[in-house]
């Protein structure tokens, strides 16, 4: 293993920052037709309603339009869906939420696609929606879904350990909190996209923007009726995704377009517009909450309710529940529980995956109401939650002994000693005029891989290709998370090459269905775990591979006295040497490939806590982080300005301290944004932060220098010690501004995202102090 | 309409409608670096710079580059011979999707040309109309500044195409 001073860039790094890397349009080639769909409920105010007709003649009539189709030209069941298949490719009877299609254009440019759109007509009945779970749920309420079983309940679920109630009706000390968290946009800079062409041999060739190419062949096949293995998808490096590329977007239309096209490329890409209105979110959620504790603190019992809003469609939504409620109870070891989750049809724009994955929903609850029981028993905030803190060894609260590694209390100590928490007394009397400051803190987890019920496995191919370099056929996508320069990275150490010294001897071929194996998707916390465990294990193949090979070339008789080198197959003993070059040469292709599989470990016996998961329950990894902010709220404006922030994360060994950094730094900054700033509104199931000037993302200048610090686990199973730990560092920010808001005003805001406007009538009631945190 | 523009150094000649957006020309022209995340200036990572100036291209017509000079990100430097502000983006971990940072770079260069000593808070002014969602912009400040004090260090050191106008 070669180590330097200052480690290399990630291997993506200057041809992104070049401008050199090409992502999906790029290599869309310039005599592509274009195809957009047509979503009418926004310019209409129908969110949900009866589709009459569809007008085509205008558009038909622009020149250049070649074609207009509605549902009646989708083969197939004209349903998309990772695991719940509900969702119309195309509407034909009704439209569920304003960005619901119900036709797909195809024109031979963008600009006469535009007026083809402009020109379309559709003619559709408003029916009575339902925009609110509560009113979704009541006995009358408007059916989203009529031929869903339960009503407007697309899953109701629970968990149930020990005896929460009595636990409850025991407990010396009880808090209680109801909490309400919002919508929130991915805004990845690259919107959904691809292109696709019908090849002569029938093969549905594709470039898409995905997360999931695998996936994504059955998802498209099931609606289409088009055999999954006549679909070929690329994936080239992604300009973000987040979750929000996880499952069909552009890909089922797209197909639809390209076997409407007669052999030539179709391109479909969204505009802001359109990926504001037709993406998915992260999930609104409602939160109902008690917590029960001894008098020094020891949580008893936990008893909640969380309602899911999961829009027009389930896309991931009992998955992403699911997740929320496994970490319900917080990082912390609590007895009994009692966790009750409702996922929820409405009118509403369709939420999905978003990092976080349900849990930063949850977040703010209970730590919320940790910070309330740490008030009512005059705790230090801190304290409490380093006493509650998971250990190797405990119980979680769905029932998992955690034989996995366990740092949380690691990463709070690392606060407990830092200055921006050791000084917080002096540094909030300091406030100047008219400002007030307040410090919080908030410990957060997050799960990592499927969990039980489905393979959680990836299977890596690794070729030495005929000039001597070693190719990693990269199966996970990679949306800028930097798990290909990761993989590039792992297969030098393991292969003892130096990319420092060569950074072509290690390159990646990124996701492709036809070249590559399947692997599970970019997602989930997993993809630098699963798929870097199946790599190290193709490598360690092929190093015994070469040394072997080249012990017939180097007349040796014995392979341990071989060494791989950079470049070369070494003899130290003799001093001799075969590149790697020759011996490529002397192998056949077939021999110089190398094939790695990993299969993620489950919890074993898992605990019968869970009621009416179908996939996922429970989870064995999980990463851990606490958090802290110093904010400084404006008096006269409500304004919070977050001064410092700080994520002390544990995702196992660090493999590479830039990017675990760029990881915390950017959950962290999008955390920040969904706390205080990204206020996603919708009326009637209508978009009202339509575009990028309303519906916001934070700039540079809304965000503080963000720290990270890193606490050096190991997570014996992962490779090289890691764990995931792209998702963790979204769940901090909520709980912990809204902590350190309480802190600064008195009041705990329950009600998020955290708006001047609310802030300001926080500050305008005045409570006595006593009644600060109950 | 027939125009004509210096695109990174090279003289260009091309065909556009009088209504064609100058980011939709340029990407034509295989100008892929420039990206598009809006269409309606509110992201950045169509920046250009136009006769030295930062400037949306997606906000801009075709016809109103005539006669102007470009420069893209890929007129600040190559894989091969990287501006020193592509340099710090990829040593100083700037970079993660990737998709803002032609943009971003060109906001630098920018901010480079004006202030060659820019504080931190003012690398996030000048790269405040430029979004990204992956990186929180810490390591985006870090390598604007590592830039600069480069730059400055360096006698000579400059900015290609955004000297001419501060
Ligand atoms: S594409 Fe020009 S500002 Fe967003
Ligand atoms: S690196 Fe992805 S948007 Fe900036």
């Amino acid at each position: 293993m070669h180590l330097r001073s200052s480690p290399p860039p990630r291997a993506d790094a200057l041809a992104k920052a070049t401008g050199a890397e090409r992502y999906v349009l790029d290599f869309a080639p310039a005599e592509c037709l274009s195809a957009g769909a047509y979503r009418p409920g926004a310019a209409l105010n129908i969110a949900h309603g009866r589709v009459l007709g569809v007008d085509a003649s205008a558009a038909l009539a622009v020149p250049g339009v070649l074609r207009v189709l509605t549902a009646a030209d989708v083969p197939g069941t004209n349903l998309q869906g990772i695991v719940h298949k509900d969702q119309p490719v195309l509407c034909g009877e009704v439209i569920r939420h304003a960005g619901d299609p119900v036709a797909l254009v195809l024109a031979e440019s963008a600009e006469s696609l535009r007026r083809g759109l402009a020109a379309l007509r559709a003619d559709i009945e408003p029916l009575p929606g339902v925009f609110d779970p509560e009113a979704a749920l009541k006995k009358d309420a408007p059916l989203v879904h009529p031929q869903h079983k339960g009503g407007n309940l697309l899953l109701g679920a629970r968990i149930e350990k020990g005896d929460a109630r009595a636990a409850l009706k025991n407990a010396p000390v009880v808090v209680r909190g109801e909490f309400s968290t919002p919508m929130q946009e991915h805004a990845f800079l690259e919107t959904q996209c691809g292109f696709a062409r019908l090849l002569p041999d029938g093969v549905l060739d594709m470039t898409v923007s995905t997360q999931a190419p695998f996936r994504d062949r059955f998802e498209i096949g099931h609606a289409l009726a088009l055999n999954p293995f006549k679909i070929r998808i690329r994936a080239p490096y992604l300009g973000g995704g987040f979750g929000g590329k996880d499952g069909a977007t552009v890909q089922c239309l797209l197909a639809l377009a390209a076997l409407n096209a007669a052999g030539r490329p179709v391109r479909m890409s969204w505009e802001r517009e359109e990926s504001i209105l037709a993406g998915y979110k992260r999930h609104a959620v409602h939160l109902r909450y008690t917590l029960g504790a001894e008098r020094d603190g020891t949580l008893l019992a936990l008893s909640c309710r969380l309602t899911y809003d999961t829009g027009a469609y389930a896309h991931l939504g009992c998955e992403v529940m699911e997740l929320g409620m496994e970490h319900a109870a917080g990082p912390y070891r609590v007895p009994h529980t009692h966790i009750e989750g409702r996922c929820v049809y409405t009118n509403n724009p369709i939420a999905g995956a978003f990092r976080g994955f349900g849990v930063a929903q949850v977040s703010p609850a209970f730590e919320g109401l940790m910070d309330a029981l740490a008030a009512k028993l005059c705790l230090d905030p801190l304290e409490l939650r380093r006493k509650n803190a998971l250990l190797p060894g405990d119980e979680n609260c769905s029932g998992v002994t955690l034989t996995s590694s366990v740092h949380l209390a690691e990463c709070l100590d690392e606060l407990a000693a830092h200055p921006l928490w050791t000084t917080r007394q002096a540094w909030r009397a300091a406030a100047p005029r008219f400002t007030r400051r307040g410090v919080g803190l908030a410990a957060v987890f997050n799960g990592m891989g499927y969990g039980r019920g489905l393979a959680d496995m990836a299977i890596a191919k690794l070729e030495l290709t005929e000039a001597g370099e070693f190719l990693v056929y990269n199966s996970v996508a990679d949306m800028g998370q930097g798990n290909a320069a990761a993989f590039a990275l792992l297969a030098a150490q393991e292969l003892n090459q130096s990319l420092a010294e060569n950074p072509g001897a290690v390159r990646l071929l990124q996701p492709d269905t036809e070249r590559c194996h399947p692997s599970g998707s970019s997602s989930a916390g997993r993809t630098t775990y699963t798929f870097g465990n199946a790599l190290l294990k193709a490598c360690a193949a092929m190093r015994e591979k070469l040394l072997a090979r080249a012990a017939m070339a180097l007349f040796v008789d014995e392979t341990q006295a071989l060494e791989l080198a950079p470049g070369a197959v070494l003899h130290p003993a003799s001093g001799r040497s075969l590149p790697l070059t020759a011996l490529a040469r002397f192998l056949k292709r077939d021999d110089r490939v190398c094939v790695g599989e990993f299969l993620m470990p489950v919890a074993q016996d898992p605990p019968d806590t869970g009621r009416a998961f179908q996939i996922g329950f429970p989870h064995l990894f999980f990463s851990y982080g606490a958090h802290l902010a110093r904010i400084e709220v404006d008096e006269l404006t409500g304004r919070v300005r977050v001064c410092d922030f700080l994520a002390a994360t544990d995702g196992g060994r660090v493999l590479d301290r830039s990017c675990f950094d760029q990881q915390a730094q950017g959950g962290a900054a999008q955390g920040i944004g969904y706390a205080l700033l990204e206020e996603f509104k919708t009326r009637g199931g209508l978009i009202q932060t339509a575009d990028l000037s309303t519906c916001l993302i934070p700039t540079a200048l809304d965000l503080p220098d963000i720290q990270s610090l890193a606490v050096d686990g190991h997570e014996p199973t992962g490779p090289r010690g890691l764990k995931g730990v792209g998702e963790v560092g979204l769940n901090g920010p909520a709980p912990a501004l809204a902590s350190a808001l309480e802190d600064a005003t008195g009041e705990r805001l329950r009600d998020f995202p955290l708006t001047p406007e609310r802030v300001l009538a926080a500050l305008n009631k005045r409570r006595p102090p006593s009644r600060r945190r109950a | 309409m027939k125009l004509s523009f210096t695109l990174n150094g090279v003289l260009v000649r091309a065909d556009a409608d009088p209504d064609e957006r100058a980011v939709d020309l340029l990407r034509d022209l295989g100008a892929l670096d420039v990206k598009e995340g809006c269409g309606t200036g509110e992201c950045g990572a169509c920046s250009v710079l136009v006769d030295g100036v930062h400037k949306l291209s997606c906000l801009l017509l075709a016809a109103q580059l005539a006669g102007r000079e470009l420069t893209t990100a890929a007129g600040l430097g190559t894989v091969a011979a990287p501006h020193p502000i592509q340099r710090a983006f990829a040593e100083h971990g700037a970079v993660q999707c990737g998709f803002c940072t032609p943009g971003m770079t060109i906001a630098a260069a920018a901010l480079l040309a004006r202030n060659p000593e820019p504080s931190r808070l003012d690398a996030r002014r000048a790269i405040s109309g430029n979004l990204c969602r992956c990186t929180g912009y810490v390591k985006i400040v870090d390598a604007v500044c590592a830039a600069a004090s480069e730059l400055s260090e360096a006698p000579g050191g400059e900015t290609p195409g955004a000297e001419d106008q501060a």
